[in-house]
């Protein structure tokens, strides 16, 4: 069971507090189970034979018990909360650890949103369960079984009563968690049905407004309103089974005690006093019972988190960097791919086939296609976010399996399409590319992104706070900002992937004249969409279906490719004006 | 045990969670939670009550139930004092010497100087020599047993009538904000982080749903026991009540002391789990980024940093308030020793028999539980109000104008659309649309083009009746729009957004969704036509394929294709295409645009696009400015008139390497065209004539 797994596993460097825990638990049940005792002496010995005196010290080793029992708790609960709380730490901490260590592949195949949930929400479910199993789930078979103890020493001739009320309460309890635990996981399905509903009709009001499709939507949401209404009925009718039932199960336990212990006390066999002690037991031992059922109520939600958890740390990253450097860093970047056939794992048709081509320093080269076409991915391989199945990618002659993730992040870097920053400054994002930059170089890879302008005119400058994902600069600017961060990188291979698409079309000119400069010697792929792009690459890459089909100039391929003259016809119309 | 608590998603001002977020993180927290506070506390908590209303009768019953269970669960403890009297009297007796009177007896014990065992005998009713009255003791546990099981009985029953009771009026209160959502104009959307809006309606309702079944009923129950114990107490003995009732005052500093600060070590945990969120959050979304830039060190280092920050905060939190148990406890113990000593001191004096201070044993246990439970309760309820008065909120939000439906279109409408000094604002201080007129033919197509937050995009959604105009009209076949049913307007119009937004279900459900009735033929058809055929096919589930609700599976560009489709399919009079191919390729848009030419053919379209090549073939282009329609007229028109359309035009290649980026153009749109090329596409009507022509400069 992943739960178990994963708690034991992650509780292994704090078994001394659990230990403590469990000590002071005992500690405290002891404690607890003492005092009908007492109680019990002063009736037997003081009531009846009307000691006041032993009352008085009696009560007076009661009151020393109570604190101590405070005291032990209390004790209990902080060492609880400590163990719980680290072990919720390094579980968080696996998880980043893990995430950061998945491959593109494997990130983009659990998605994002999940792996969230899973560092956040599900290590807190696990972490929760873990702490209110230190604070009760511990003491409540302490407190049952010490219970069972003591109550069998006051009377053991009472003992079945006690094995009986335990039984009947673990059946009706058992019985009960069993209808439960189903209903449960389909109500968190129909809960997420109606949400989902609800969501998508809220997204999509001008649709559904547009198409009139009001009634649709509304029957639509009508069914998963009746669905849930219907389980959750059907949960709260056991539910309130639950209590009444336990509650009788007590209340006949306590009748059928005094029943059969006042024959017991007539025959002598019982003292009153114990008979009391014996009650009092009795409930201690079912409330224990019952805490410990409202306890296993939790673990079904932590067992699907813990699933997930684990999950997540079985996968494999597919990809392995090696250690320690064992070539030489590329100095040149000529990027080779040979023969090279990539496809994700699961579909069909690889997304690229037998690729084979040079990139040369201190040339450009560009390639453009349709959507879907294996632009993209072609450079996830040169910064292997994927490994390609077959053939194999180099730079300066060296397979970008031999380079170390550091080789590799300084050799090439990637503009993406979608131009991603990280909350905190303008300045912070811009030092990701190289953390030791001055701002002087900052302010150079600036300008010649085009980005200084409107850098200049924030109020703090380079020190203007970024929103998480950069959503507090416009498109344009982000993109600026991320064509910054990599020149600042200054790496031996520039990747741009459409990098382009979110400027207007005049600092799209200003930004590819100043370039070159910037990139001289520099191994360039430009990715791009727009022809005007990429007019003047040095050679350009047609690529349709995952093929290279067309490799040569503008003019040559203009001149003799179809696919790039229908690529160039259907864009002709923006352009011809100019 | 601390409470269980439905949390919503915390967000700290630094870190902001995505919307989906707090969809996710809806789940059971053992801690307490800040709770949410309401702004107006009592008429949220009345209406919220008021959601009762339909079911008063009932409701009525439910609280019958609850006090007569309250009122036996009280009487039962003493009931079984009673029987413990007669079992320690049964005892005591039997080890009397038979036939003689109780006086001599105490009165012996007090000559013997056995005072105390003198002054307990006279408070019972000890028979001297007669055991156990099992008879008594029988009938006694009887009543008990009885008793209980009545009050199990009604506790149950008034459980099962709440629960069905509440589940109807939360289904009703969804039913109303589906229909609420239907009634609410566009602009209140507009207006709301849908975020926001999302969790009203599924979190807070949910929060009201615990409110209503646990919280309340509890709290009536636990005051109810409350009360009656108390009663109860006074009863048997007032003196040992009074030392009972000492739990209250020391319950309260407890609550008091420990509560308010695990409060505030609360709002720290939360404040560090959103920093720890924020950053997984963002480090997970930007993974390659993280990776390309070999940055995990620092990420890693930032992340441990929080991670810290959120152990210290957590571990604090938890083990002050998981004290509060403890420290209740304590309380519990500390009136149970008292009674205990107090009372067998009362015994042996005669005071108050054993049996009296069992049950007052067993009172000041039950004492403590519902106090405890009253204080998460309470908690609970406050946030559940609170969810009340924001799920009201959207309830009581405005609705869009009611129908006036006093005319009706004919079954194809002719697409003569006519507007007339329009004016619409979204906000009153910044004027729109002032005073608009045009006109549009059946049949044309209306390219409308212009800089951002020109109004095009406003002026389509007027047609639609997205929005009420503030001055004008717009009249479809002559008829003024408002005097239409929006489902009657809306019927004969088809529209395709920027944002593809496709509803969770199957790629045909999806096209369907344009004509309910349509056909697997039609389906199929208008696939074919849109482009969507192409890559639906390459899908392992074709057709049948589920979107799931980001649609990972298809590209922006397909997902925009499907929309497409899903207009070609309704068929509509009157169509509008609001940037409907941004996202795809300019090839497949060649292709797309041919196809769209046809759903053109006989209806009327208002086109909105940035690729100008999407609208130079409309029949009309109106150049909008701020509201205003400043150029209107064909494609050459416009730029042979050199005005603002032609200045956009040529605006968007305006630059320093101007002459160096024309060069090269120039040259290739010369070596295109003087290439009498082989790969002509089709055109598909009569406008293709306009297709690239150079002499149009």
């Amino acid at each position: 069971m992943a739960l178990l797994r994963i708690s034991l596993h992650y509780a292994k460097p704090y078994w001394g507090w659990l230990v403590a825990v469990f000590i002071l638990q005992l500690a405290a049940t002891i404690a607890s189970l003492m005092l009908p005792s007492l109680n019990a002496e002063i009736i037997d010995k003081g009531i009846q034979l009307g000691d006041t005196d032993f009352i008085w010290s009696t009560g007076g080793i009661m009151l020393l018990v109570s604190f101590g029992q405070l005291a032990a708790a209390i004790a209990a609960v902080y060492c609880g909360a400590r163990a719980a709380m680290s072990i919720g730490r390094d579980l968080r901490r696996a998880v980043f650890r893990k995430v950061d260590g998945l491959s593109t592949l494997e990130a983009t195949k659990f998605g994002a949103g999940t792996l969230i949930t899973r560092g956040t929400n599900d290590v807190q479910q696990v972490q929760m369960l873990i702490l209110m199993t230190l604070n009760f789930m511990v003491s409540a078979p302490i407190m049952a079984i010490g219970g069972i103890i003591m109550a069998l020493r006051e009377d053991a001739g009472l003992s079945w009563l006690v094995w009986a009320s335990v039984g009947i309460l673990a059946i009706i309890v058992g019985l009960l968690v069993r209808l439960l635990l189903p209903l449960f996981r389909q109500m968190q399905d129909r809960v997420d049905d109606i949400n989902g509903v609800l969501r998508e009709q809220i997204m999509g009001i001008r649709v559904v407004r547009a198409f009139v499709r009001e009634p649709f939507e509304a029957k639509r949401y009508g069914v998963a309103n009746k669905n849930i209404t219907d389980i959750s009925v059907s949960v709260g009718n056991v539910f309130v089974l639950m209590f009444p039932l336990i509650m009788m199960v007590l209340h006949v336990a306590t009748a059928a005690v005094l029943w059969f212990g006042g024959y017991r006390a007539q025959s002598g066999e019982m003292e009153i006093g114990a008979l009391t002690a014996f009650l009092q037991y009795l409930l201690q031992i079912l409330v224990a019972v019952m805490m410990g059922t409202f306890m296993v109520m939790m673990i079904p939600r932590a067992v699907v988190c813990a699933e997930r958890l684990r999950e997540l740390f079985d996968t494999e990253s597919t990809l392995a960097f090696p250690e320690a450097e064992t070539v030489a860093t590329p100095v040149e970047g000529r990027v080779r791919f040979d023969d090279v056939t990539f496809g994700f794992p699961g579909a069909e048709l690889p997304v690229i086939r037998n690729l084979s081509f040079t990139a040369e320093p201190g040339k450009t080269t560009a390639i453009i296609g349709s959507t879907g076409s294996g632009k993209t991915t072609l450079l996830g391989l040169i910064l292997r976010l994927f490994d390609p199945q077959s053939g194999e990618v180099t730079i300066d002659g060296a397979a970008v399996k031999q380079l170390t993730r550091e080789q590799l992040a300084r050799t090439a870097s990637l503009v993406p399409q979608r131009p991603y920053l990280f909350s905190g400054t303008i300045a912070s994002n811009l030092r990701f590319g190289d953390a030791d930059a001055t701002d002087e170089e900052l302010w150079d890879a600036l300008r010649i992104a085009q980005g200084e302008d409107f850098v200049r005119e924030k109020d703090l400058q380079l020190e203007e706070p970024v929103s998480q994902g950069g959503t507090s600069v416009s498109g344009g600017q982000r993109q600026r900002l991320s064509i910054a961060r990599t020149l600042i990188a200054k790496p031996r291979i520039y990747l741009f992937d459409d990098s382009f698409s979110a400027l207007d079309v005049a600092t799209d000119a200003r930004l590819r004249a100043a370039l070159p400069a910037a990139t001289q010697g520099a191994t360039t792929i430009i990715v791009a969409q727009r022809v005007s792009t990429i007019t003047e690459a040095d050679q350009i890459l047609v690529l349709e279906d995952g093929e290279i089909v067309g490799r040569g100039t503008h003019q040559e391929l203009l001149a003799s490719n179809e696919v790039y003259q229908e690529i160039v016809r259907s864009q002709l119309d923006e352009e011809e004006v100019a | 045990m601390a409470k269980r608590e439905k949390a919503t998603a915390v967000k700290s001002d630094e870190f902001e969670l995505p919307e989906d977020y707090s969809a996710n993180s809806s789940d059971d927290w053992f801690g307490d939670q800040p709770v949410k506070k309401a702004k107006h506390f009592w008429p949220s908590a009345k209406r919220m009550f008021g959601l009762l209303k339909p079911e008063k009768g009932l409701f009525s019953f439910v609280v019958v139930l609850v006090v007569i269970s309250v009122v036996l669960m009280v009487v039962a403890p003493r009931v079984l004092g009673e029987a413990m009297d007669v079992i320690f009297n049964g005892i005591i007796g039997a080890q009397l010497p038979d036939g003689v009177p109780l006086e001599d007896i105490i009165a012996g014990a007090r000559a013997e100087g056995n005072t105390q065992f003198a002054d307990m005998l006279a408070g019972t009713n000890v028979v001297p020599g007669r055991g156990i009255d099992f008879g008594l003791l029988a009938v006694l546990i009887g009543a008990v047993l009885g008793l209980y099981l009545v009050a199990s009985f009604l506790m149950w029953w008034q459980g099962y009538i709440l629960n069905r009771l509440v589940m109807r009026v939360i289904y009703r209160l969804r039913e109303d904000i589906q229909a609420k959502i239907n009634r609410l104009p566009l602009s209140y959307f507009d207006r709301h982080q849908r975020g926001d809006m999302l969790s009203r309606v599924t979190n807070d309702v949910d929060n009201i749903q615990q409110a209503l079944q646990q919280a309340f009923s509890q709290l009536v129950q636990s005051f109810l026991t409350i009360i009656g114990i108390v009663i109860m107490m006074f009863v048997v003995s007032w003196q040992l009540a009074l030392i009972a009732l000492i739990a209250l005052p020391l319950s309260g500093i407890i609550v008091g002391i420990v509560g308010v600060r695990a409060q505030k070590l609360f709002v720290a945990q939360w404040k560090q789990t959103g920093a720890v969120n924020g950053h997984i959050e963002e480090s997970f979304t930007g993974h390659e980024i993280v990776r390309i830039f070999n940055r995990d060190t620092e990420m890693i280092e930032e992340f441990d940093r929080r991670n810290e920050g959120l152990y210290e905060a957590s571990f604090k939190a938890q083990a002050l308030s998981g004290a509060m148990m403890p420290a209740m406890q304590f309380v519990q113990y500390l009136t149970y020793v008292l009674i205990a000593v107090v009372g067998a001191l009362r015994v042996t004096a005669g005071q108050m028999t054993l049996g009296a201070v069992t049950s007052f044993i067993q009172y000041s246990r039950e004492f403590s539980q519902p106090i405890g439970q009253m204080a998460g309760m309470a908690n609970m309820l406050q946030s559940g109000i609170a969810s009340a008065e924001r799920t009201f909120e959207v309830l009581d939000a405005d609705e869009q104008r009611p129908e006036a439906a006093t005319a009706q279109l004919t079954e194809r409408s002719d697409g003569h659309v006519r507007f007339d000094g329009v004016g619409f604002s979204y906000d009153p201080a910044e004027p729109l649309i002032e005073d608009l007129t045009l006109e549009v033919h059946p049949g044309q197509t209306v390219a409308i083009v212009g800089p951002t937050g020109a109004g095009k995009t406003t002026l389509v959604n007027l047609v639609m009746r997205f929005y009420e105009l503030d001055s004008g009209r717009i009249l479809l076949d002559g008829v003024d729009i408002t005097e239409l049913s929006r489902a009657d307007l809306r019927g004969h119009v088809g529209m395709v957004l920027q944002d593809a937004w496709l509803f969770g279900g199957t790629i045909r459900e999806n096209i369907r969704y344009g004509r309910l009735e349509a056909t697997d033929e039609e389906v199929i058809d208008a696939a074919q036509a849109t482009m969507v055929d192409r890559f639906v096919r390459q899908l392992p589930e074709g057709y049948d394929t589920v979107l799931d609700e980001n649609g990972s599976s298809l590209s922006a560009g397909e997902r925009q294709l499907l929309t497409i489709a899903r207009a070609f399919i309704a068929n509509p009079s009157l169509l509008i295409l609001d940037e409907a191919t941004s996202s795809v390729d300019t090839r497949t848009e060649v292709l797309v645009q041919q196809a769209m030419h046809a759903l053109r053919a006989d209806r009327t379209s208002f086109v909105i696009a940035h690729r100008l090549s999407t609208v130079r073939d409309a029949d009309t282009i109106l150049m909008m400015e701020k509201g205003r329609i400043v150029e209107q007229g064909s494609h050459l028109e416009l730029l042979a008139q050199d005005g603002a359309y032609a200045a956009l035009y040529r605006s968007q290649f305006a630059g320093e390497d101007e002459e160096l980026l024309a060069d090269s153009l120039e040259e290739m749109v010369q070596e295109f065209t003087g290439e009498p090329s082989a790969a002509e596409p089709a055109e598909a009507s009569a406008d293709g004539s306009a297709e690239a022509q150079p002499e149009a400069e």
